[in-house]
Parts: C-alpha cells; structure tokens; sequence
C-alpha cells in the first residue's frame, strides 16, 4: 500500500507542473500589464516604473520566470501580494479558518442529510417519500448555489428578518456565529447533499438485489440490521470515494456563495485579486486548488482499496 | 425463385397467414423506439416542452414585445410588477421583461454552443484515442487527466478576467465575449465527453461488423463516423443535454460575479448580479430572473434523464 501511494504521488508531480505551467501561462500571455496600476498613475516616472519591473523580474523571459516562480513556490516561498504588501501564504491562512468552519459545516450537513434520505428512499423505492426525495434531489441539484443565496436572503433577512445576510469576522458570541452561518452553510449544503443523495440512493438500489442479502434475509437477519449491516455498509464504498473527491469541488464552488454572503474565505479572496490583477495571490490560489484536486484524487482511490479488500494494489 | 410467388401465397388458407391481412407497418427503427419511450417520460415532455417555449420566448420574444431594453425611466423606478412591466422594473426604471428576453437569448445560446463546442472536442478526442489506440490513447488521456484537474471555476473566471478587454477590443463588446465564453466553457467541460466516446470506441471497435467492414477495405474515416460512432451515440447525447445546463449555469455563474459579458448586457446571471443590492426593495429583479435561469436548466435535466432512459436499448419498451 504505501508503495502504491508513493508511486501515486511520484505520477502526480508531472500533472501538477504541467497545470502550473497552464496557470502561469495564461497569466503570463495576458496582455495588459501586472502594474497597470502604475501605469495609470500619471506621477509614476517611466524610469521608477523600468525599475519596478526589473526588481520584480518582469523584465525577463517567460521560461525565466516560470522557473524562479516555481523553484520560489517550492521553497515555500510564495511571494507578496500586490495590493496588501502581505506574503501570500500568510493572507491565504488568514482566511483559512473561516472556510473551513463555513465550507466544512457544509459538507457535514450535507452527508448527514443525505446518507439517511438516499437510503430511506432506495429501501422504499418507488413510494410517495421516494419520488417527493427524488424531485427535491433534482431540483436541489439544478438550481445554481447564487439563486438559492439570494432566494435564502429574501425569505429569511428581508421578509422575515431572522439572520443577518452579511458574515462578520468581527462576531464573536456563539448564537452570533452560528446565525450568520446559516445561510451559506444552508445553501452549500442543499447543493451538494442533493447530488450525494442521488448517489446513495443510487449505489444502495445496485446492493439490494445482490445474492448476499438475499441470503441474509433467508438466513432470518431483521430488515433493519439488512439494510445497515449489509446493504448499506457496502453501498458507502463509492461514497466515501466520491465524499473524498467532492471535496476540492466544494471548496471551489463555495466561491460564489462567499461572494453572496461576503463570507470572507479563500474564495472571496481569489475574486478580489483577480479584480485586483493581483498575479501572485491568484496563481498561488489556483494552483492551491490544483494541489487538492490531484491531491484527493490519489486519496479517494487509496480509500478505495482500504474500505474493498476486493481491490488489491500491486 | 426461393421466395413464394404472390399468386400462390394469397391462394394460401387463411388461418396460416395471419400476418398478410393485418395493415402494413412502418419499421420499427432505433430511433423511433427512442422517441416513443421518450414520450411516455412525462417529466421529460414536460421539460422539452419548457426548454421550448423558453427558447421561443426569447427569439421571438423582443419582436413581438417592443419595449427598449434600455429605456430609462427614474418615475417608475422599481415599479413591482404591474400590467405595463409585467415583471416590474430595475433601479434605472428599464422594463424587467424585455431585459429577461432579451438576455435569456444570449444565456440561451450561450449554453447551446458551449455545448456543440464540447461535444464536438469529447467526441473527435475520445474517438481517436479509443480508434488508435497505444501511443495516442496514452497521451490524449494523459491531456483528459490534466484538465480534468484543472480548477475550473477559477481557471474560467481568471480566462475571461484577463482576455476580455482584448477581445472586446478585436471583435466587437458582444461577439468577441460571446465566443471567449464559450470557448472557454466547452474548452473545460470535454473531458467527460472524451471518456465516454473512448470507452464506447473500445468496445465496439472489436465488434464482428467492423472486422468485416475493415475487410471490406472500408477507410479509416468511414469507419469512425459511419460505422463506430453511431454506435456510442446514445450516452454522448444524454451527456451533451446535460451540458447545456451545465453551460447555462456556468454563464450564469461568470455574469453573476461581474465577469461575463459588458454591464449593459442584460444575460440573466447579469441581471442577477444588479439585483444584489435592492433584495429589500425589489425582489423580483431578482425572481424573474432566477426563475429564467431555474426553470431553463431544470427543463434541460429532465430532458437529460428522459433520454437517459429512452436511448438505453436494455430498457426494451
């Protein structure tokens, strides 16, 4: 096993630099230019600016750049915002907490939501609580994470006035923390248990006919331990898989609603510094986010092999 | 003269030839089977028929409806909605309708080129590495596995940040964002495209048929296009349909953060970007179009699940 997840990680670092490549790429062959707020200032003298470019390399070739970028970024080295004169690394832990507390409480509620729902809903397929989960699912399913914000918005802080639609770092008390975090919790949330619901459901209905229940039912084991110790236990190995994979997904997707709620996360972050042209917060972000995709990637499928004995690694 | 000549089958007694006399009918093809399953999904016709009359709506809609999109109005400024705005009107007072037909044209249109774009990239990228095989396979995938990877909502937003004022610049406000959006769009959304057409390529390529059309000396395009990819057709479809949804929300989402096309380009997700700000005044610049975007989408899905089940030849009607 550990071999297998050394070789993992080795075969990764070639996906990994050829994103890095494509990221720094499409910020590098941008036209416009990382100082254009400079160049908007009329009192900045073309020399200083001549200046400012060479300090910061801008000067050189693209190749040039791409490895001192690289050779720096792994040296943990990340580099200075443009606008808050702050190293990346800390600016992104700064937020940090935050996301995981808004994005985290998030995906807890979804799996609780959604486990117990799908299951309910294959083991009773076909009936009125089925077909009502099922539509919810697919609706839940459709519908875009900033409609439902704004939906949340108009019904629960401009109707009837029970939560604050703007979250505030500055709160402190508990009931405070845990009211602003409703709705953006509430919205990730629906999002993602409607998907993982359908997933359940939908690996729960390819076990019950399976021979082994079958032979547990003839065997005299009640409907319920059925259902928990067999079916389900055995439906949740591509689950957990997929919870695995889903979860980079769910910190990028939350970056609208941060934007909707003014959550202060990573991914309010990101849109402000691309509205900012703030180039080393930017790439440093994406290619965080690249690093948790290939990252959970080799996760989910080492779960995999751990929770099926079936599947052996070589 | 194997067959039996007619004279002599009419003469034939009429309890062995129960077939002559029932009416002539039409052949059964794939696709017509297809179609009748498809119509007995209620929720699928239901959805069609939506998809439909919204796309309509938006084509015809600005013809008939002929009230300038903007139009100023600062008397009826967030006027809810009445029987002169049937959906009410935005801070500057501009008519909520005409802006939601109008821009539902460009999401509308957006989500269906972005998908053509990505279904056509998946297909001729899944077809050639499942047709080649070694060599290609290997690298197409290995590019499938990158881009999977790729961050995608960032990786759009920065895309359409940095390009944009360029291709406004080349190709005109509308246009030149038109087609970055879209390019960008179908150019992060092929790969599960790609991975279906490949597997199906695989398997079919081993088939008796085209062992035998190769012998035939049938070319390699033929054999692509006309024998193999007709065969994998069916999941591409379902994958394709859900893409326009996909692709609707995606421009949703990029007009939505102010990334999308210029501001007075009223794209739903545009319009609900404005409506931020006066959620306590006027809701339903934000409803109307939410509902748009909802009911677009929904529709789309459902035809997705509908012809998932139609296009599925284990499910015999």
């Amino acid at each position: 096993m550990t071999g297998y997840i050394a070789r993992r990680l080795l075969a990764s670092i070639p996906t990994l630099v050829l994103i890095s490549v494509v990221v720094f790429g499409i910020l590098a062959l941008a036209p416009g230019d990382p100082l254009g707020q400079f160049a908007a200032n009329p009192d900045v003298p073309p020399e200083v600016r001549m200046n400012i470019r060479h300090q910061l390399g801008l000067d050189q070739p693209i190749p040039v750049r791409y490895v001192k970028w690289a050779t720096a970024f792994i040296h943990g080295d990340w580099g200075y915002s443009f606008s808050s004169r702050v190293p990346v690394d800390r600016l992104i832990l700064q937020r940090l907490p935050t996301d995981l507390w808004v994005v985290g409480s998030s995906y807890l509620v979804a799996v609780a939501l959604a486990i117990p729902i799908g299951v309910l809903s294959a083991v009773k397929q076909y009936s009125i609580f089925d077909q009502v989960a099922t539509t919810f699912a697919f609706i839940g399913f459709s519908l875009p994470t900033f409609f439902t914000g704004l939906l949340f918005i108009i019904v629960f802080s401009v109707r009837l006035r029970w939560l604050p639609f703007i979250y505030n770092v500055q709160v402190t008390d508990p009931l405070g923390m845990v009211k602003q975090a409703v709705m953006p919790v509430g919205v990730l949330a629906l999002f993602n248990s409607a998907s993982l619901m359908r997933y359940v459901r939908s690996s729960m209905l390819d076990h019950v006919g399976q021979d082994y229940v079958r032979t547990a039912r003839a065997k005299g084991v009640v409907q319920r331990k059925v259902v928990v110790r067999h079916v389900l236990r055995n439906s949740l190995i591509p689950v957990v898989t997929l919870l695995a994979l889903g979860l980079p997904a769910v910190f990028v997707g939350a970056v609208i609603t941060e934007q909707i709620f003014r959550v202060p996360g990573i991914g309010s972050l990101l849109i402000a510094s691309i509205q900012n042209s703030d180039t080393p917060v930017v790439m440093a972000i994406t290619f965080v986010y690249a690093i948790l995709v290939v990252l959970f990637n080799i996760v989910a499928d080492v779960l995999y092999g751990f929770l099926d004995p079936r599947i052996r690694y070589g | 003269m194997a067959s039996v000549p007619p004279s002599q089958a009419a003469s034939a007694p009429a309890a062995i030839r129960p077939y002559a006399e029932s009416r002539p009918r039409a052949a059964r093809t794939m696709w017509g089977d297809a179609w009748r399953r498809f119509r007995r999904h209620r929720l699928a016709m239901a959805g069609a028929t939506v998809f439909l009359v919204l796309s309509a709506a938006t084509v015809i809609g600005p013809v008939v409806y002929r009230v300038g999109i903007n139009t100023i109005d600062f008397h009826a400024s967030m006027a809810p909605p009445s029987a002169a705005h049937p959906f009410g009107t935005n801070d500057l007072g501009q008519d909520m309708l005409a802006r939601v037909l109008y821009g539902g044209r460009l999401s509308i249109a957006v989500g269906i080129t972005a998908m053509l774009m990505s279904v056509t990239v998946g297909t001729l990228m899944g077809a050639m590495a499942g047709f080649f095989g070694r060599t290609t396979d290997l690298l197409l995938m290995r590019v499938t596995d990158v881009f999977l990877s790729l961050p995608s909502l960032p990786l759009l937003l920065l895309v359409i940040y940095l390009y944009r004022d360029t291709l406004a610049r080349l190709f005109g406000p509308q246009f030149g964002i038109f087609w970055l959006i879209v390019v960008v769009i179908g150019g992060l959304n092929w790969m599960p495209t790609a991975r279906l057409v490949r597997a199906g390529f695989l398997a079919v390529k081993e088939k008796e048929f085209i062992e035998a059309a190769r012998s035939l000396g049938v070319g390699t395009l033929s054999q692509i296009f006309r024998h193999i990819l007709p065969n994998v057709l069916s999941p591409v479809i379902v994958s394709a349909t859900l893409s326009v949804g996909s692709a609707i929300i995606a421009e949703s989402t990029l007009s939505f953060l102010g990334l999308g096309f210029p501001p007075d380009t009223p794209t739903w997700g545009r319009l609900l970007y404005d409506s931020q700000n006066y959620l306590d005044m006027a809701p339903h610049m934000a409803l109307f179009p939410g509902l748009m975007i909802c009911l677009a989408v929904l529709s789309v899905n459902y035809v997705g699940d509908g012809l998932r089940d139609a296009l599925d030849p284990r499910r015999l009607p």
